[in-house]
């Protein structure tokens, strides 16, 4: 077993394709660096934090791109978004079987913040056209740094999400939030709190993630193949219906638990027997659990 | 601006558009052609409420309305920062928002945004940025964050952000920055109506901010990045082993 949580985006990605199976795009031996760290006394990264390429997957075609939480906690500049732009292309032009997105991220990098907001949209886009190619995109969410902002809207753009219990999945981070509005708010330090508000299993529980694997690259590994399968047999592009369903499910979610103040509560409320075990169980048993809970299906959106 | 002089500005032949607690919604005509609009204003906060609104106005367009122009009125100071918005998701209903736009022009609706007074993070990357095309008014505010904040969280001391805003496009909030970058296609100086029609007849579904973005100085190594992975061979790769 190999911790998802304690390896490197690239040893991710040897890990997670077949063997000897991985091709880079852009490596850091080409040297293609940020152009606005410089001026700001910061340091580049070869490859400035994301590591793309083909390879594959039980013997099919994929596209791959891994972002590395240790730099600049896997925030997207101008040159990393644009190489998740390309890999989208890429795979569309290649006709790939997948993409695969690991996503480590604390979202727009702000030393090159204007560019970076441009860019998580031109990923988001690029997403979108690749699903519109036929193309299943899958996200997977388990380093150390979670998964926020931007990227948090984009991995929510993709078919499908599988998250270990230690990934995060959110949108405003919980320091984000508490410098904003106190630590009444949200207490950013209270660790059990962060990961049952944003934790994969909260997500899981309300159906934005299609799985919570244990953290070992394997159990990622057999879930991204399950969930590539899944697209390809249910519906890989956007449709009105899917996203009328989608639609109805969050309309549900803020009438049923828009009042709710902690996700115990919630999750007590879709049937979960022992709410507070939940946080102790382990990925296999979780995910049995849950099959007795009430969790919202999620449409093909 | 405020949203009533605008949208008078914008459809000189009339508009039905309403507000309801920061959320503007309705249809206006633009050369004798109802378009929906959707937006924000005040400054919204935009939380999972006014996020499922406007993709619920976008839906209903594309289910009853085919191929009818969106116009999206952005005013916001980003996403919501609740504790309640991240515990049901937030992510999750501006995936949606940025979904249901997607649809809409894949399925022939002309998507049209107009930051016309504050535009930030958030807010704005899955309504504006989602656009076929985005325009601003000259006044327009557009940024991730403030430089005080940024100066907090990149440990860059805030002398110095501020002194290389005045001629680094990439940090410094403004449309200006966001035209050159490419993020913006143009920003409206006066006769809004004319402006718009025209923009609806031109716009297109491709999406073309990296090639405005080096064309006007702004960005120059998305387009190159792009490009060098499409026609990656062999040689500009190399096969890990490890």
């Amino acid at each position: 077993m190999t911790s998802y949580l304690e390896s490197s985006a690239r040893m991710r990605v040897n890990a997670l394709l077949d063997a000897n199976t991985f091709t880079e795009f852009l490596p850091p031996s080409k040297r293609v660096t940020s152009p606005h760290l410089a001026v700001l006394n910061t340091p580049v990264s070869f490859d400035d934090g994301v590591v793309i390429g083909e390879g594959k997957l039980r013997g099919k075609s994929v596209m791959i791109a891994s972002q590395e939480g240790a730099f600049m906690g896997g925030a997207v500049g101008e040159v990393h978004g644009a190489k998740l732009v390309g890999l989208l292309k890429r795979a569309a032009q290649d006709r790939a079987y997948a993409v695969l997105l690991l996503l480590e991220t604390g979202g727009v990098r702000l030393h090159e913040a204007n560019a970076g907001l441009i860019a998580v949209s031109e990923v988001m886009r690029a997403l979108l056209d690749s699903r519109a190619a036929g193309i299943p995109v899958v996200v997977l969410i388990g380093g150390s740094n979670g998964c926020f902002g931007g990227m948090g809207i984009v991995a929510r753009c993709a078919n499908a999400i599988v998250m270990s219990e230690e990934g995060r999945l959110a949108m405003s981070g919980p320091e984000v939030i508490e410098t904003a509005n106190g630590v009444e708010e949200f207490d950013s330090r209270d660790r059990a709190l962060v990961w049952r508000t944003t934790g994969g299993k909260h997500r899981y529980l309300q159906g934005d993630c299609d799985k919570v694997v244990s953290d070992d690259i394997n159990a990622f590994r057999n879930a991204a193949v399950d969930a590539i399968e899944t697209c390809y047999k249910v519906q890989i592009s956007l449709t009105l219906s899917a996203l009328l369903d989608e639609q109805q499910m969050l309309e549900q979610r803020i009438s049923q638990f828009g009042t709710e103040t902690e996700p115990l509560n919630i999750w007590a409320r879709l049937g979960v027997p022992d709410p507070a075990a939940v946080s102790m169980m382990e990925a296999e048993s979780f995910m049995q659990m849950a099959t007795t809970a009430t969790r919202p299906t999620r449409s093909a959106s | 601006m405020n949203w009533q002089a605008l949208t008078a500005e914008l459809f000189p032949q009339g508009h039905t558009i309403t507000e309801r607690e920061l959320f503007l919604s309705g249809t206006g005509t633009v050369d004798g052609k109802i378009v929906t609009v959707i937006g924000t204003t005040g400054h919204a906060a935009i939380g999972v409420e006014i996020a499922l609104a406007q993709a619920k106005s976008v839906l209903h367009t594309v289910q009853h309305f085919p191929a009818r122009p969106i116009v999206i009125l952005v005013d916001t100071q980003g996403q919501r920062l609740r504790f309640r918005d991240e515990m049901l998701g937030i992510n999750s209903y501006m995936a949606h928002l940025g979904k249901s736009l997607d649809l809409a022009r894949r399925l022939g609706h002309r998507i049209i945004g107009l930051v016309y007074d504050q535009a930030l993070s958030g807010g704005f990357i899955t309504s504006g940025l989602m656009a076929d095309a985005c325009y601003a008014l000259p006044d327009a505010t557009i940024r991730v964050m403030g430089l005080p904040a940024m100066a907090r969280i990149t440990k860059v001391p805030e002398a110095m952000l501020t002194a290389l805003a005045e001629t680094n496009p990439v940090f410094a909030p403004g449309a200006e920055n966001y035209l050159r970058m490419g993020g913006i296609e143009a920003i409206w100086e006066h006769d809004l109506a004319t402006n718009l029609a025209r923009a609806i007849d031109g716009a297109g579904d491709a999406d073309r901010r990296a090639e405005s973005g080096l064309a006007r100085g702004g960005r120059m190594m998305t387009k190159r990045v792009i490009e060098t992975i499409l026609g990656a061979t062999a040689a500009d790769s190399h096969v890990c082993t490890t």
